[in-house]
């Protein structure tokens, strides 16, 4: 018969692999689906605002209350053992108005009932002395000491690899369409394969619903939210400390102002319910949109150092609580940690750990592994290390003598590493994501080239099949000489069909 | 530490002109540093011809223009170090770089020459909406894959920016058998050399849309089209003339930045405009002993010019390590009406031997305009040009007599008077 799985989860975004690194604390089989190419390659795990938020947002009693303030508090055991920056920046919820003010208070009350440590509400003072850049019409704030800023595609990597490492299987490029209880089990069809589980966890994002529906669970919907961004030059990632937001809206928090655990600048999101879940776009309008709200916290940034944009899809559920999705269904030992739209990158290691609750209740047998490796094998990040630590290291592999990315200043041994690693980079955006390589002011322009070259090489397949992202995304179209005689051997065939 | 007279960084024509001057002028001690694995820099790609005319009298390859001075490097066995990149440089002029023979290490330099030349603009600096597939590249990036890796990009391209890379690209890719479908510009005239117009799009029929953008991308895996448009005076988009182009690749040939974050670290001040250091008359940075020449310094478009320029830098570098530290400038240069920029953006008069090279590009097209340099109100200079471009760089040689006249609180002023 077929591999049995365990555990079979759906999804490899922050959600997904967090759960994958929970239950690999325990003697399980555990399988990750992914349809993308690569963890955090597709749903909001990879395109968010990447703050750790406090808690005094959501709904006192939620589980989105609940699980943001645990999971905020798990980040730094977290960060340390996985070996990802965070940094603790504090954020800021600033006033610019009477009106606004009162805002938050409500919003400080909010914050004390769901348990959130280190609120202040602070005045305009306090306010410029902890961000001397904030505009000057600024009148009071909220101050959230335990908010923080992350990589969130970062952070979900080194999560996946410390899970693999510990047991957890990932296949990617492999998308979930039918799902059917086979008496004690399920089968779980990819357009490519079939896999057996004894419980599947839905940690779909976007298509937390379809796969839901899929297995005849009680329906519900999922929508998405746009939210876009601009990322600015790191000479423009001075202009905020903290995580600057404005007195929120119905439409979400507003837009923010922030720096990013590299040092740029973050602008965005601005939010939009929409109906296509593969709508990957920025917008003039959504960008001009951005710059505008954001100029009204902070009006010195230059747009013109913007170096990159992208857009985000929150999952938004369609219930009425639009709280988290999280529990068994109806269908016995299916269950859902669906909808998980924002705070869920701050939640994940708190839904992780409520996933494997609901696993146990509904059966799961939890025995812990006396082996598992909370740490990750730390990473190489040449920029960080001292002379005589980068002599060290390029004696033992001249690789990290080679400088490849020169905006980011990334050696080819780093690249190298992340391609070799448990989960590793398979593609330009997974080298990208892992080691900032392509990343810096000139986008890849100058490192493109030479990463092509590397991941060609390492992977052992022609450059002409690396790939942007996986699927038809590829870099280049065909090799100089060879396209012109293709060309030719074109024409002549015509000619000679013609003449016949 | 080790210890050498000048320490050259980049290893394009720049620093080789630079280093070729210095040892002919009998400064031996001295070293390039490039990060690439061989010399010449960008012109290694540039494999079309049209490079030496002023320099060699003669139409060359940009592989063999540089080939003539990396022989000469080769010949008097100049220290070079291939593959080596420069982390760090400080305003007591010592260099921090790093290979994989040596690690990290440092060296100390009597004087150092900047030649780092430049880099693209990338596709946020110009804020294009929309997807982002693969099939979005630099013209020098298609031009590193198409010349030197031997693979094309792409198939069904779309240019956006008519620079002299993009122009010479577009030419290139169809040699390749690639379809050109238009050159897209956003302003009402190219900013590329004439002769690269008339060469690389009209002798091909690629058609250069002036006074139009991409508006879109579109595409989830691999660019599928663009959107294109027509801009107004404020160069914003008439949305009613949008007209989709359908594609593989779009070519981003949208202006060169000089690659100064090293001079930024080292604390050299930079012109906003250039986005190079500001020099005097002897292309010494507002640090003493830094000197500047080639793409670092400003965006060029001729390869002679660089050299000529890499020469003063070396015979500057010579006189600081001989003599020390040159007076303080005392004439402001600057960029009046219709001008964009100069270089040098300061000046002292007793540093000039007889004459100096004024180097500048106006903001905007004009044809029989004069060329004009004042002092206050005094006019140090008149000199009609027949056509002035953005797309080609100006010279204006003044001579130190002229310069003599110029009042020194009111600096001069360099300006285009039309009609
Ligand atoms: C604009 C925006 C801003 C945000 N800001 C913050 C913030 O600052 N702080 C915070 O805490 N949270 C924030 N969030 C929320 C946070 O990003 C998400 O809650 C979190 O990333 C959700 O993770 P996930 O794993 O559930 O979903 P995803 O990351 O979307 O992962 C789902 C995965 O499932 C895969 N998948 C889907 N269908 C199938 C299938 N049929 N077969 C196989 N695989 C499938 C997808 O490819 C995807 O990789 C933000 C979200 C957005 C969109
Ligand atoms: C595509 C293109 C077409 C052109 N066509 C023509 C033409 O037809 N005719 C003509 O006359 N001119 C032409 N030019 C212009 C001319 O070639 C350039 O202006 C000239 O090459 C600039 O020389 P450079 O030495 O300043 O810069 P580059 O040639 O760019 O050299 C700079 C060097 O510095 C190195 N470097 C940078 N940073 C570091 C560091 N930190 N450590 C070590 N090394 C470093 C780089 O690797 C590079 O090799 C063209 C330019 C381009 C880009």
């Amino acid at each position: 018969m077929k591999e049995m799985y365990d555990v079979l989860i759906i999804g490899a975004g922050v959600v997904g692999c967090s759960i994958a690194r929970e239950l690999s604390k325990y003697k399980l089989k555990i399988l990750v689906v992914e349809k993308g190419e690569d963890v955090a390659s597709e749903g909001a795990s990879k395109a968010n605002s990447a703050i750790l938020h406090a808690g005094y947002d959501p709904v006192p009693g939620s589980l989105k209350a609940k699980l943001n303030v645990r999971g905020n508090e798990m980040y730094d055991v977290l960060c340390k053992d996985l070996d990802v920056p965070i940094k603790r920046t504090g954020s800021l919820v600033a006033a610019f108005s009477e009106e606004e003010v009162k805002e938050l208070y409500e919003l400080f009350d909010r914050g004390i009932k769901n348990g959130v440590k280190g609120l202040s509400l602070i005045t305009k003072d306090m306010v410029k002395e902890i961000e001397p850049h904030i505009n000057d019409t600024v009148v009071a704030a909220l101050y959230a000491k335990t908010a923080g800023i992350i990589c969130p595609y970062g952070y979900t990597i080194a999560v996946a690899e410390n899970a693999a490492q510990n047991g957890a299987e990932f296949v990617f490029n492999s998308e979930v369409i039918d799902i059917k209880k086979n008496g004690d089990f399920f089968i779980v069809k990819t357009h490519k394969e079939e896999f057996y589980s004894k419980y599947v966890v839905n940690a779909a994002g976007l298509y937390s619903d379809v796969i839901n529906n899929m297995v005849g669970a009680k329906p519900f919907s999922v929508h998405p939210r746009k939210g876009e961004y601009l990322i600015l030059d790191k000479d423009q990632g001075y202009l905020a400390r903290t995580v600057i937001f404005q007195v929120p809206t119905k439409m979400g928090k507003g837009i923010l102002v922030s720096p990013t655990v590299d040092g740029n600048l973050l602008i965005g999101p601005t939010s939009e319910d929409i109906q296509d879940k593969e709508f990957k776009a920025t917008t003039r309008e959504g960008l001009n949109k951005a710059i505008t709200v954001a100029k009204r916290s902070v009006d010195k940034f230059d747009v013109r150092k913007t170096i990159t944009q992208f857009t985000g899809l929150r999952a938004t559920p369609d219930t009425e609580d639009k709280d988290f999705i999280i529990g068994e269904s109806d269908v016995k030992g299916f269950i859902n940690a669906a909808g998980i739209e924002s705070p869920g990158f701050t939640a994940a290691p708190a839904i992780a750990e409520m996933i494997r609750d609901i696993l146990k209740d509904a059966g799961l047998k939890l025995i812990e592994k006396v082996d598992f490796n909370p740490k990750r094998r730390p990473v190489i990040r040449f920029t960080e290390l001292s002379d005589e630590e980068r002599n060290k290291l390029i004696k033992e592999n001249p690789a990290y003598g080679r400088i490849i990315c020169r905006c980011e200043t990334v050696t080819e041994g780093e690249i190298i590493d992340v391609i070799r690693r448990p989960v590793g980079a398979k593609s330009l955006d997974g080298v990208k994501r892992r080691v900032r390589a392509g990343m810096g002011r000139c986008q890849g322009s100058f490192c493109g080239p030479r990463v092509v070259e590397i991941l060609a090489r390492e992977l052992n397949i022609s450059p002409l099949e690396v790939t942007k992202h996986g699927r038809n995304s590829n870099i280049l179209t065909a090799e100089t000489k060879k396209f012109l005689l293709e060309k030719a051997a074109e024409v002549l065939k015509k000619e000679v069909y013609e003449n016949a | 530490m080790l210890k050498y007279d000048i320490i050259i960084i980049g290893g394009g024509p720049a620093g080789l002109g630079a280093a070729v001057e210095a040892y002919e002028k009998g400064v031996k001690n001295i070293v390039i540093i490039e990060r690439d694995k061989y010399l010449g820099g960008i012109l290694e790609q540039c494999i079309h011809n049209g490079f030496g005319l002023q320099e060699f009298k003669e139409e060359l390859t940009g592989p063999e223009y540089a080939q003539r001075f990396i022989d000469k490097v080769e010949e008097y066995d100049i220290n070079v170090m291939l593959e080596t990149m420069v982390l760090e440089i400080t305003p007591d002029r010592i260099v921090k770089a790093v290979n994989s023979k040596e690690g990290v290490f440092t060296i100390k330099a009597g004087a150092i020459i900047l030649a780092m030349g430049c880099r693209e603009r990338p596709r946020g600096a110009i804020m294009i909406p929309g997807t982002r597939p693969a099939g979005i590249l630099t013209a020098g990036t298609a031009q590193r894959y198409v010349n030197m890796e031997g693979y094309l990009p792409g198939k069904e391209i779309v240019i956006l920016g008519s620079g002299d890379v993009g122009l010479i690209m577009a030419r290139r890719l169809t040699l390749e058998g690639a379809k050109v479908k238009a050159v897209v510009e956003l302003m009402p005239y190219s900013s590329g050399l004439t002769r690269n117009i008339v060469q690389c799009l009209e002798d091909f029929n690629i058609p250069l849309l002036l006074s139009h953008t991409v508006i879109e991308i579109h595409g989830k895996d691999r660019v599928e089209g663009v959107t294109i448009a027509k801009v107004d005076e404020n160069r914003e988009p008439i949305m009613e003339t949008a007209q989709y182009i359908s594609c593989d690749t779009l070519i981003l040939s949208v202006g060169l930045i000089p690659e100064n974050e090293l001079s930024q670290k080292a604390g050299i001040e930079l012109d906003p405009i250039t986005g190079g250091p500001i020099v005097n008359e002897m292309l010494e940075t507002s640090v003493p002993g830094i000197f500047a020449c080639g793409n670092v310094l400003q965006v060029h478009d001729l390869v002679d010019n660089v050299t000529a320029e890499a020469r003063l830098a070396a015979n500057s570098a010579i006189r600081f390590i001989r003599e020390g530290e040159f007076g303080k400038s005392n004439i402001a240069v600057k960029a009046g009406n219709g001008i964009r920029y100069v270089v040098p953006q300061k000046i002292n008069v007793d540093n000039i031997e007889k004459r100096i090279k004024f180097r500048m590009r106006p903001v905007n097209v004009y044809n029989n305009a004069m060329l004009v340099v004042k002092s206050g109100d005094k006019y140090l200079l008149r000199q009609k040009r027949q056509r002035l471009t953005p797309g080609e760089m100006i010279d204006v040689n003044l001579s130190k007599d002229i310069l003599k006249n110029a009042n020194l609180e009111e600096g001069i002023v360099f300006l285009v008077e039309e009609g």
